[in-house]
This record gives C-alpha cells, structure tokens and sequence, in this order.
C-alpha cells in the first residue's frame, strides 16, 4: 500500500495541510481559515487535503488518458469543483440551522420572529444560486475562498439592500451564528459526495447552451466545448476510476504538525515541531541551493537562514509589532472596503509609491486616509505600503545576517504582485545582482510541506544529508 | 531571591539568604547603628572602601531587580512614569524612583534609609549618571562623589588611566568618604580586606569553570546570578563572602563528585541536552518561568557575560592586597560593559568553545543600551567564528510588559530544535565520513 505524509501548520490567520508520497511530491493541499477552535480547522485542512489528494490520484492513475483526451482532465477539475461545492451546501445548511435557532432565541416576539425568519430565507434564496454558479463555473477567481468569506460577503450584500433599521438585528444573528457553525467539524462521506457532485455536473452540461453562447456571465472555453459533446462517454468511462479513488484506504503514515497553534493540535509530542524549521525545511527541499528564507505571514515575518542541510543557524522574528506581516495587508484592505487580494494588483498599478512613514499597522490605516484626503493616488498609496513591508521585512533580514546564495520567499504574502515587486527591487538594491529569488506557487504551503517531509524522514532515522550519502555510497 | 515554598534550597542558599537579611537589617537600623548609607551601582563597585569605612553599601539596581521578583516593579513603573518619566527610560530606574515613591521599602520589607553620600564609581553606562542626577534631585543636599571610569575603547588599560583613576580615588572618593563617614582612610584595613576579596574570586572562578565539565554541575546563568549575588554586591572583602564561596564550591565538588546536573527550583537537571552560552541579563519579573523554559528542554546555560558583570574574574584579574587603589581601579575598568565589543566577542567565543557549547543565545534588553548595543554584530561574529547556532530573543529588565512569555517560549522551543536536528545531522555526518 502506498504510503502518505502529512503536514499540518496551524497558522495565526490561515490552516493548510499537505500531503506528500513517498518521493516527496505534493499531492494534496488543504487550506482554511483558522478559528476560534483549532483542532476543527485542523481537521478541516486536513480533509480538503485528503480529498485534493484523491482527485491527484485520479489524475495519476489515468493519466495516459489524459494524455490524449484532455476532455477527461476537465472533467476532474470540474467535478473537484463541483464536489467543494457539495460540501459547501452541506455547511451552508449547517449555517442556516444555526441563523434560525439564533433567530428563535434573540427575538421573543412572535411577528418579530417571523419577518427576521422570512428575510433570512429571502437572502439565502438570494445568494445560493450566485454561490453555486460561481463554484460550478469556476467563477471564484482569485477571491478568497474561505466558506465564512464567501458567506459573509454575500449575506452583508444582502442585507445591505434592506431597509437600515434590519442592518443590526440581522448582523447580530449572523455574528452569533456563524461561530458556532464554523467552530464544528463536518463530517463527509467522499463516495456520496462525489456521487452527488457527477450528477450535479450532469445537469450542468445537459443545461448548458451551445457553444456560441450569448451568455456571457459563463466563461465559456474550448475546454467546456470539448467536454460538452463527450459528457455522457467521459462520465462513464471515469466512473470506475472515481469509485476507486473513493474506496481507496488513505494511509497516513506519519504526520507532524506546526505553526503558532501547534501546540493544541491533537497530535502526539514528538510530532510537533517549530514553524521555523519547517518553513526553512520545506523551502529549502524545493529549492536546495536556498541559504535565506523570508516568511511573511498572519502575524509575523521571519527572516531564516539554513544551512546546506535545511537546517536553521540563526533567525528573526519581528517580537513587538505586527506592521510588515499579512495582517497589515487584511487591515489596510478593510479600511479600503477592498478585498486583500486585490491589493496587490493595484498597488503595481502605482507610478511613484507615496512614502508611508508609518510603521504601525493601525497608524496606517489613519495615514492612508490622511493622504487620500491630500490627493495622493490609491494606487500610489497602495505602492508605499507594499513598499513598507518590505522595508521591514529587509530590516530583519538584515538583523539575521543578510541575504546568501538563494533567496526562498514564502508565507501567504509571497502571492502578493506587488509584495514581490518591492522585495526583488530591494534585495538587488541591498544585496547585489546575482541573488537568485525563489517563489513556489505552493508558498503558502511552504511550512506545512516542510512539516510534512520532516514526517517522512521521520528525522531522527533518516536525513536529506543521509538520504544523499546512501546514494553516494 | 525568588522565594517559593516549593523552590529547593542547598546549605548556600540558606547562607546567602542570613547574609541579605542581615544586611537589610543593618540598613534599616543605620541610624542606631550609627552608620552611613552609600549609594553605588554594581558594576566597578568600590565595595571594600567603603566597607571600609564602615559605611553600609545600597545598590539602587538590585533592589529594583528584587522589587521585579517580588512582582512590585509593574506599579513602581507605573508611579515613575506617572511623575513624568518616559516609557524609554531604562525600567531598573523607573522601579527604583517608584521605590522610593512609595516609601522604599527594600526586598525584606524593612525601610532602606536615605543615603548619606551618592557614589557613582562607574560611568561606562550613562544612564547611571542620569539616575544619580535624580536621586541628587530626589535628595537634596546629600553629597556626591563621582569617579570617572574610562572607557576600554582601545582594549587596553594603559598606565595613565590607572593612574587617572588612582588620583580620583584619592582626591575625590576618599576625600568625600571621610567626611561623610568622619573617619580616615585606612590602607592597612582596605588591603587586609582585599585578601578576602582574592580568596573569594578565586572560589567563585573555580565555580563558574566547573561548568567546563560534562555534564555541568551548575547553571552559570539563572543560578549563576544567585552565585555572583554576595561578591558583586556588599559582602566583597568579608569573610562572610570567603565563608559563603567555600561552602558553596564544596557543594559544587560534590555535584560533580555524583555526576549530579544543576539544581533547579524543581529539583535537579536529570539530563543535560543542550549547553549554551548567554549574553545579556535575565528578565527579572518572570525569572522562574523564564528559567523553567530552559530546564524543561534539559538547556544548561554554562556560561553568561551577565555573571561578569561585576567583574571578570574568569579572565584573571583579582582584588589585589599589594596595591588596594590601582587594582580598585583596574577592577572598575575592567567589568564586562566596559569593555569594548572585539573584547567582549572574544570573549564569548572562547566561552562557546572552552566550556564546550552547542550554541550561543542572547537575550537582548530592551532597557540596557550598556549590554544592548551591538549585540546583534556580537551575535554574527560567533555564529562565523564559533560556527554554532545562534538564537536571539527580547524582552526587559523589570518591566512585565516587555516580556511575552508565548513569544519568548516560541523563539526557544525553535531554537532547542534547531540544536537538535544539528546534533543528528553531525553525528550522521561523522559516522558517514
């Protein structure tokens, strides 16, 4: 049976898990909001991952079909989609038990009662149908999605189109509800799930118009075409290989788990290990010629440097102030009402980045408005701040010695344009030409990658260096 | 120091503690006693002179790390900032003018008394010289003695400024000594005292290297701090202080004599995982937390520039009967904050590799520019030259609200993980070679 490796970073902001074979190779990831309850968001990360892992499965045992039918690998990505929007039913109907228990309890008033009931139904009738055609038209872009994110901002749209006087009650109900609902693991059965998922695609493409469409609000490509004319024969023929991967015993053979809440995840001691090393072990594995990492997360930024190991010899961490991590990004992004992934396309529209003195995330957010009010440009604005962070970010590199060799970014932010921009200008400005720069697309998952070959190796047994030396030998 | 009823306690201990008692008592009876009271800092103390004339030493500074122990330097600091002191100030200060705010009511609950002369014997850290302003200020009329202390820039202590130091003694300190004190100078006695001082420098030395031993006896920080306690402070040149080093070094012989591990407030260290070398002064306000961070992980601190604060024993220098003046004089240059950094780096290297270390950690104060200050190129120097892993954390003095226990607990656990993934990797790598 094969083997599985998997690790969990328990972040200040985020979750993710990864799960990794026996050669290292990611093959599932699992990414959610952490809350108040981290054992649940855990649990969460956890089993995204393991069904992004079944979906990687299935692509790899057919992917001589695929090869030649690129139809069958659309069909996966689509039914993926589909079945996370399964489950987002299932926690949606969830939410909706919760909105109307907090209903019944807040108000005692019958009639009250009852026209927040009603305006209750009336929003969800409103979003779930934009909710489920974002999901299965793959809509969602680059928008955060986080089922309490996407929820909230459509339940705040709505509301929103209500008369003034609801706006508090119905936030109320939903500040109430949403906690408890998130703060609880659902449990899935993958085969069911999935099931459900191949029917919903099913209609999905018997509904579909033909290819000329007029409607524009579906993002209509070859791809979908291709897949339109061979639905039935493409679903059928999978089937077999999709009830494998559902049947298929997942075998986690080892796990470690890390971040700032690692200490509170059911996992055994020895299975917890320092997000610093982590980072810098799983930057360092994908990219081994790596001497400095730069992590910018939630709510801290570290500056790492590793050895030719992946072992960590010295590091910093910003200890007082939160201004230069992730955080500083989702203020500055609320205070703009804009979302946190837009920030960065926008501040690379900046022509001179306007000089942001402040290097206090909630003194930012009153500077910013100060100089909206002088005139100055959003985008240029936004180009300052980008430019702060990395300010700070290169004044703790410089703390941990300097940037040497290779240069791994990691953390959330690493996804961040703009973020990368400023990072590449400085490090040349401050460290010369010929420092390479590494930035995975899997950054985020940097330190649960980490973690999850620190499994494998089971560390203390097997090293990178021992690993090496076996095959010199 | 840190009382808890369930903190273990040796026979030296319990000496140390009759000692400050005693010493406490004496201050607070200073009047029927008829003695005078001198204030002075640690680091370059003129102990021996001024026991020699019978005065009874206070040192404002380790009373404000007392008063953080006892947990009483939140609302000390508070009282300072109340009268205008600023929230960069150095907290020892702020929680010794919140002492006296509030009555000054030392460690043991008795009054400690005004002081009768303000002598101000070291000047490598200015802020010192800005808290004697104060107290002047606090004091009116008390008289001040100030004895300028060069700076080793060049790392070298030249004849002149012995010399320099030597006519301050004897145109300023002694001078103002006598009057306050109405007694005269007496050589024979200071040098007499200065025998004591030899004998117990040589005991403390003999204890501080037992460290050199593997596994260590003690912990050269967090229960060095309470080793240096009676030489860097009033007992210098006492038998008392020969007495309490000869028991205390024949404890640690029979440590080692049972292979036993460092005693800590829970008992004794059963495994020695990590040996390492700290820079920089302990937080005083959650000290056994702090403490237990790193006996937990079996960390055993075997060597510390904080332990030298009061002098560098270690490095050769001693209290010398021969020539009281001069060596008093050598002695005040020669603390570890006046030295200058490529001294100070050389010395922490040596310390990284004599006493066998796995790695070299600072904790860096957010007070005390005297340590702070080039601390991070101290840092890289020993990474480069010692090649161990080197770990830096923050936090303060006296003030609580500078020290994040989650934060500080963070940094370590990864620090103790990076030693011990290196500790496979470099025994992998020499079974492999």
């Amino acid at each position: 049976m094969n083997k599985y490796y998997l690790g969990v970073d328990l972040g200040s902001t985020t979750s993710k898990a990864v799960i990794i074979n026996e050669q290292d190779e990611i093959i599932g990831r699992g990414i959610t909001n952490t809350r108040s309850n981290y054992s649940v968001a855990a649990d969460i990360a956890k089993d995204e991952a393991i069904y992004n892992a079944r979906f990687s499965i299935l692509q790899k045992n057919i992917q001589k079909e695929i090869e030649f039918s690129p139809e069958f690998k659309k069909y996966i990505t689509d039914l993926e989609s589909v079945f996370q929007y399964e489950q987002f039913k299932v926690r949606l109907d969830r939410l909706g038990e919760e909105l109307v228990k907090t209903c019944n309890t807040m108000f005692v008033d019958e009639d009250k009662r009852k026209t927040m009931l009603g305006h209750l139904i009336n929003i969800r009738k409103a979003f779930k149908p934009v909710i489920k055609r974002d999901y299965l038209y793959n809509n969602l872009g680059s928008k955060n999605q986080f089922f309490r994110d996407i929820v909230s901002e459509k339940y705040n749209e709505e509301v929103n189109k209500l008369e003034m006087s609801l706006f508090e009650p119905l936030m109320t109900v939903w500040d109430k509800s949403i906690s408890p609902a998130e703060n609880e693991r659902v449990q899935f059965n993958f085969k069911e799930l999935i099931h459900k998922a191949m029917d919903e695609l099913k209609d999905k493409y018997k509904n579909l118009p033909d290819a000329s469409a007029e409607d524009t609000s579906i993002n209509f490509d070859a791809e979908m075409n291709l897949l339109k004319g061979k639905f039935d024969h493409v679903s059928d023929s999978l089937r077999k290989h999709i009830d494998e991967i559902a049947d298929l015993e997942f075998n986690i053979a080892n796990m470690t788990g890390t971040g700032y809440g690692r200490a509170l995840l059911p996992f055994p001691e020895d299975c917890i290990r320092s997000e610093i090393l982590c980072h810098a072990f799983g930057a360092h594995a994908v990219f081994p010629e790596t001497r400095t990492v730069l992590d910018i997360g939630g709510q801290d930024t570290k500056a790492i440097q590793v050895d030719k190991y992946g072992l960590v010899t010295s590091f910093q961490m910003n200890d007082r102030c939160a201004a230069g991590c992730g955080r500083y990004l989702g203020y500055i992004a609320d205070e703009m009402s804009i979302s946190i992934n837009e920030l960065g396309p926008m501040a690379m529209e900046s022509e001179k980045e306007v000089v942001i003195c402040s290097t206090c995330t909630v003194f930012a957010g009153a500077e910013l408005r100060e100089l909206t009010n002088l005139g100055e440009k959003r985008a240029d604005i936004l180009g300052g701040l980008h430019k702060a962070i990395i300010m700070r970010a290169m004044s703790l590199i410089a703390r941990s010695g300097g940037v040497f060799n290779e240069f791994t970014f990691t953390g959330g932010v690493a996804r961040n344009p703009a973020v990368i921009k400023y990072l590449a200008q400085l490090v040349k400005e401050n460290y010369g030409d010929n420092i390479k720069i590494n930035i995975h697309t899997d950054s985020i998952f940097m330190g649960a990658l980490g973690g999850a070959m620190f499994a494998r190796r089971n560390i203390a047994v097997e090293l990178p260096s021992a690993k090496k030396n076996k095959e010199v030998a | 120091m840190a009382d808890h009823k369930d903190a273990i306690k040796e026979n030296s201990m319990i000496i140390q503690k009759e000692m400050l008692a005693k010493q406490f008592k004496d201050l607070s009876m200073a009047t029927e006693l008829g003695k005078k009271v001198v204030y002075t800092f640690v680091p370059g103390n003129l102990t021996e002179l001024i026991l020699s004339f019978d005065m009874l030493p206070v040192y404002p500074e380790i009373n404000a790390l007392q008063s953080g122990m006892r947990k009483k330097s939140a609302e000390y600091i508070r009282d300072a900032e109340k009268i205008g002191f600023s929230e960069d100030v150095c907290t020892y200060v702020k929680c010794d003018i919140g002492m006296m705010l509030n009555g000054n009511i030392g460690p043991t609950g008795e009054k400690i008394p005004p002081p009768d002369l303000l002598l101000l014997s070291y000047t490598g850290c200015f802020t010192f010289l800005k808290w004697f302003e104060n107290l002047e200020r606090l004091y009116p009329g008390v008289p001040v003695a100030m004895l300028h202390t060069p700076y080793q820039e060049d790392g070298i202590m030249t004849e002149d400024q012995i010399n320099y130091m030597v006519k301050q003694l004897k145109e300023e300190v002694i001078p103002k000594m006598e009057q306050v004190s109405g007694q005269k100078y007496d050589h024979e006695r200071l040098a007499k005292m200065m025998e004591n001082s030899a004998k117990a420098e040589d005991l403390l030395v003999k204890i501080l290297e037992s460290a050199k031993n593997v596994p260590s006896p003690i912990d050269a920080y967090f229960a060095g701090v309470y080793y240096i306690g009676p030489i860097f402070t009033a007992f210098r040149g006492t038998q008392d202080a020969v007495d309490y080093y000869t028991e205390l070094w024949n404890e640690v012989q029979e440590r080692m004599r049972l292979g036993l591990g460092p005693v800590t407030p829970e008992g004794e260290i059963k495994e020695e995982k990590f040996r390492l070398v700290v820079e920089g002064p302990p937080n005083w306000t959650n000290f056994r937390e702090f403490w237990k961070i790193f006996y937990d992980m079996g960390a055993v601190i075997v060597a510390s520039s904080y332990t030298k604060v009061g002098g560098v024993y270690d490095l050769g220098f001693r209290h010398d009967p021969k020539e009281p003046l001069e060596s008093l004089s050598k002695y005040c240059m020669g603390v570890y904050t006046n030295m200058n950094l490529p001294q100070r780096v050389d010395m922490l290297e040596k310390y990284v590799k004599d006493y066998k270390a796995d790695g070299f950690l600072i904790n860096s104060i957010k007070s005390c520019n005297s340590f702070s200050a080039g601390q991070l190129m101290i840092m890289r120097e020993i990474e480069q030259r010692a090649s161990v892993p080197v770990g830096f954390i923050e936090s303060d003095l006296v003030d609580p609200r500078y020290f994040s226990y989650a934060n500080i607990k963070n940094r370590l656990e990864s620090y103790f993980q990076m030693l011990e993934q290196r500790k496979i990797i470099l025994k992998q790598e020499e079974t492999t070679v």
